[in-house]
């Protein structure tokens, strides 16, 4: 850009000019030469920038048309926590201990979990993740001992209440295994849950009868042996 | 269009037609320039401008104006009314008379005025006019220092446009803007005038208070400028003033130096068109790469840079034109 200085003219040379009034043609001239190196200068910059402009109205637009066009998020975007779906067995891993729970430093999370019948383990029957209160801090994510939970990569959350922002993770996983065509994992029932829960006291109550059964057949056995 | 003849004679419905048509031209041409605007800046800055109304937002602009009509004229109260109720006609006024002596085609011209090119000048000068008015009645500080950056922007930068023009006219030896773009039908006047036409553009880029000269309404620093306190369609009328001023300068700039009608293949309005439109976004893009300038550099680059030019390329025309 020409630089146009207030008052003095071009870099105040004029002034100096004249002022001596017999300073020559010589330094006229230069004066006339710098003012017109300055227009000749000033005329190719915004020229340069003229050519920057165009080159950009040319270049394809990088812009979303957001609620018609959807970016796919990156690998290490943080959505709210949900189930991994675990590829051998279909469905999610979580065995109910509440670590996850116990961790949260919002406490917006809310484990119940019972031993089925013919399970080794423990597995969830509620989770439910209050993501109004969430500070997407990860930490359920980490102490997860299963590695149960991932963070997802949604980030259109916006709702009318509240209670909108509550997420159930069976119901999410349910829906998500829909999608990908996967079998849905059922929720147990208050009565299934019941149920197991009978079944589970029936057998720690058999379990204890026999340890008890066993203890008292074997200090009979030491008695004998004593006597 | 008969009956008209019987009445008025040729040269009067040749008036009305000519109105008619001219006032439809000024709305759609408001219209189109305000949604290209938009598309340009959008595309300058890598992203696609209005997409909503229409396909690819082209009706952007035609719903715009039709919530600028439904909205309420709002007058202040400390207005002094009669000036501030009369400041958008008389900047639309000129801008409409304008139309009369532009020569769309050789015979695509209202009223072939042999003082045209004079007239043009005068009637874009009721602008600056317009622009006092309307920030002098407004009573606020920011329409008055927008008016007067106006005014003064607007005086030094007549003086080299009109001895810029002045240049041309000296060729041509005529004042009727047909005889402008016949005496082109060779080669155009942009070849034997470049620097002409780049003082000619720069001039029109501040008549029209365009960026980077646009400071009468620098929204930085006056909120909207001397239309600060216009609402509805009277703020309209400015918006519209505005535009059809540079379809105008884009006109005049067609016919001093790009040869008017001429053009092969094609008829002569489609050429006319053409070469306004791209003079027009020549305007756009200087608007979207140049930021705008101080207001001591403004006026310093008037006085100390272009109208020096513009005196140096009229003599040199002068003396070339007595040699040959």
């Amino acid at each position: 850009m020409i630089s146009l200085a207030p008052r003095g003219g071009i870099k105040g040379e004029t002034d100096k000019t004249f002022g001596k009034r017999y300073s020559g043609l010589n330094k006229g001239l230069v004066t006339m030469m710098s003012y017109l190196k300055e227009i000749a200068v000033g005329f190719y910059s915004l020229l340069a920038g003229m050519v920057v402009t165009i080159r950009y109205f040319v270049k394809p637009i990088v812009t979303v048309q957001y609620p018609r066009q959807k970016l796919q998020m990156t690998e290490n975007y943080r959505g709210y926590p949900q189930f991994i779906i675990d590829p051998e067995t279909q469905t999610h891993r979580c065995i109910a201990c509440e670590m996850c729970a116990r961790i949260c430093p919002s406490q917006l999370i809310t484990v119940e979990g019972t031993k089925f019948p013919e399970a080794k383990q423990k597995r969830a029957t509620k989770y439910i993740h209050e993501h109004q209160y969430c500070s997407l801090c990860g930490l359920c994510v980490e102490v997860c001992p299963t590695t149960a939970l991932e963070f997802s990569k949604v980030y259109r959350l916006a709702g009318y209440t509240r209670e909108d922002c509550v997420i159930d993770h069976l119901v999410l996983l349910q829906k998500r295994q829909q999608e990908a065509g996967l079998p849905a994992t059922p929720i147990p029932t208050a009565a299934e849950i019941e149920a197991a829960k009978a079944a589970e006291a029936a057998a720690k109550e058999a379990k204890a009868k026999e340890a008890k059964a066993k203890a008292e057949a074997k200090a009979k056995e030491e008695k004998e042996v004593k006597e | 269009m008969d009956l008209a003849a019987q009445f008025l004679g040729s040269a009067g419905a040749r008036m009305i037609v000519g109105l008619i048509g001219v006032i439809a031209l000024v709305s759609v041409n408001a219209l189109f320039l305000i949604v290209v605007e938009r598309k340009v800046s959008g595309h300058m800055q890598r992203r696609p401008g209005p997409m909503e109304v229409g396909p690819h937002g082209v009706l952007q602009s035609l719903a715009d104006a039709l919530k600028l009509m439904g909205k309420e004229l709002i007058t202040p109260e400390e207005v002094d009314k009669p000036v501030y109720w009369l400041a958008p006609i008389v900047v639309f006024l000129p801008v409409l008379l304008s139309f009369l002596v532009i020569p769309f085609s050789e015979t695509m011209i209202i009223r072939d005025m042999n003082v045209g090119i004079v007239l043009i000048l005068a009637f874009s000068t009721l602008a600056v006019l317009a622009i006092l008015m309307a920030g002098w009645s407004s009573n606020n500080k920011y329409s008055v220092f927008g008016a007067i950056r106006s005014v003064a922007q607007n005086v030094a930068y007549e003086i080299p446009l009109l001895i810029t023009v002045m240049s041309i006219i000296l060729m041509v030896g005529s004042f009727k803007l047909s005889d402008i773009v016949a005496a082109q039908s060779r080669h155009w006047f942009i070849m034997v005038q470049p620097l002409a036409f780049l003082l000619y553009v720069i001039c029109a880029t501040a008549e029209t208070n365009r960026a980077p000269f646009d400071l009468p309404e620098a929204e930085s620093e006056l909120v909207a400028g001397f239309h600060t306190e216009y609402s509805g369609m009277r703020f309209a009328l400015f918006f519209l003033a505005e535009y059809t001023n540079m379809f105008i300068a884009s006109a005049i700039a067609t016919v001093l130096f790009l040869g008017g009608w001429h053009g092969p293949v094609l008829p002569g309005v489609v050429w006319f068109l053409i070469k306004v439109y791209a003079v027009v976004f020549l305007l756009m893009w200087f608007r979207w790469t140049f930021p705008r300038v101080r207001f001591d550099q403004l006026v310093t680059f008037a006085w100390k840079i272009l109208i020096p030019l513009a005196f140096v390329n009229l003599l040199i025309t002068a003396f070339i034109l007595k040699i040959l």
